[in-house]
């Protein structure tokens, strides 16, 4: 255990940074993900049914967005509360 | 502004010169600007005037396009027309159904002033983001808001008005415990500040990406081959970023316009 303590203090004088970028970072995960399955089924349902391209890419922009969202507040909390 | 992060550093501040001084990444000052001159109570900043700009371009582009139209149109007006159809189908139509028709002026004012704002990024010497200014997005989507908040109520009376935002029909009675306070807090205070982060911090990192990418490139710069070749690259980048952020600019304006059509036609939805 204090084998473990001592390894985080020596890590508290070595390691330094913005804990915003990592929040960031975290953030992002989830979003990558539901982004990727988004465009991923979209281009998949696109090339099943070519005729309905036009909707399917509407919906598929609308979801994109309505997931990036979750990023971009993982990018913008840390401006605001620094 | 970049150049004064660059000079706040000092000329000689390159990554292998001989004073040793870190990479001066550019933060949030860089959109910050100085007051040029105030009218009354109002300050005006480049912001503020590429706004008053943009809006000017605007109107002067629909009025040429639109004050004398023709049945046989002539160029501008084609594009105008374009404009028009764009909105009406890909948007109005579409989200709103067939009572979308009467909000497509709505619409496209809103999607061609938001275009432009973003769009102000791309023209030399403005080269700036308006919609990276929370106050811009945050009026958009407070009229949109306004707009959504009204149709509801106006379309279903008070009680269906409530119904409409917080209970979607066809669940089990026990999910209704959970889910309307979300869909009530979600559709009355997340969805207009959701809005309004997503253009503003779009805008906001994609000016970010490109400051870091320019600010790197005059960085590097030194008078050995890898200094020279990742100064090279890294301009590479801006100007790759740059390309990709007129995508993003487009997309965003987009998908802004479509997402309030999207809540107008929720108003529209009859309670079930």
């Amino acid at each position: 255990m204090s084998a473990i303590v001592q390894t985080v203090l020596a890590a508290e004088d070595t390691v330094s940074g913005s804990l915003g970028a990592v929040g960031y970072g975290l953030a992002a995960i989830g979003p990558g993900i539901g982004v990727g399955l988004i465009f991923g089924n979209g281009v998949q349902a696109m090339a099943r049914q070519p005729e309905m391209t036009n909707v399917i890419r509407t919906n598929m922009f609308i979801g994109f967005a309505l997931t990036e969202a979750l990023a971009l507040l993982g990018f913008v909390v840390p401006f605001v509360f620094p | 502004m970049i150049a004064d992060v660059v000079l706040a550093s000092g000329d000689s501040c390159h990554f292998e010169s001989s004073a040793h001084c870190g990479f001066p990444a550019p933060g949030p000052e860089i959109f910050v600007f100085d007051t040029w001159f105030s009218i009354g109570p109002f300050e005006v900043t480049k912001p503020a005037f590429l706004a008053v700009v943009a809006c000017a371009v605007i109107c002067a582009f629909f009025w040429a396009a639109f004050s004398k139209a023709k049945l046989v149109p002539n160029r501008i007006q084609s594009v105008g027309e374009l404009g028009y159809l764009f909105v009406r189908d890909q948007i109005a139509r579409p989200m709103v159904g067939a009572k979308g028709d009467k909000f497509v002026p709505y619409f496209l004012a809103m999607f061609v002033f938001i275009w432009l704002l973003n769009f102000m990024a791309f023209i030399p010497l403005a080269q700036f983001p308006v919609t990276s200014r929370i106050a811009f997005p945050a009026l958009f989507a407070l009229v949109a808001w306004v707009i959504y908040m009204y149709l509801t109520f106006k379309n279903n009376g008070l009680v269906g008005g409530f119904r409409n935002l917080a209970v979607p029909s066809g669940l089990p009675w026990w999910v209704y415990i959970i889910l309307t306070p979300i869909e009530l807090l979600s559709n009355i205070i997340i969805r207009p500040f959701t809005l309004t982060i997503r253009l503003f911090a779009n805008m906001f990192a994609g000016h970010l990406l490109i400051a870091v990418f320019s600010v790197a490139a005059w960085y590097l710069v030194s008078p050995t081959v890898v200094g020279m070749a990742s100064s090279a690259a890294s301009f590479t980048m801006a100007i790759v970023m740059t390309a990709f952020e007129l995508l993003i600019q487009f997309l965003q304006a987009f998908i802004f316009t479509m997402l309030v059509a999207g809540y107008i036609g929720q108003a529209y939805e009859e309670a079930h």
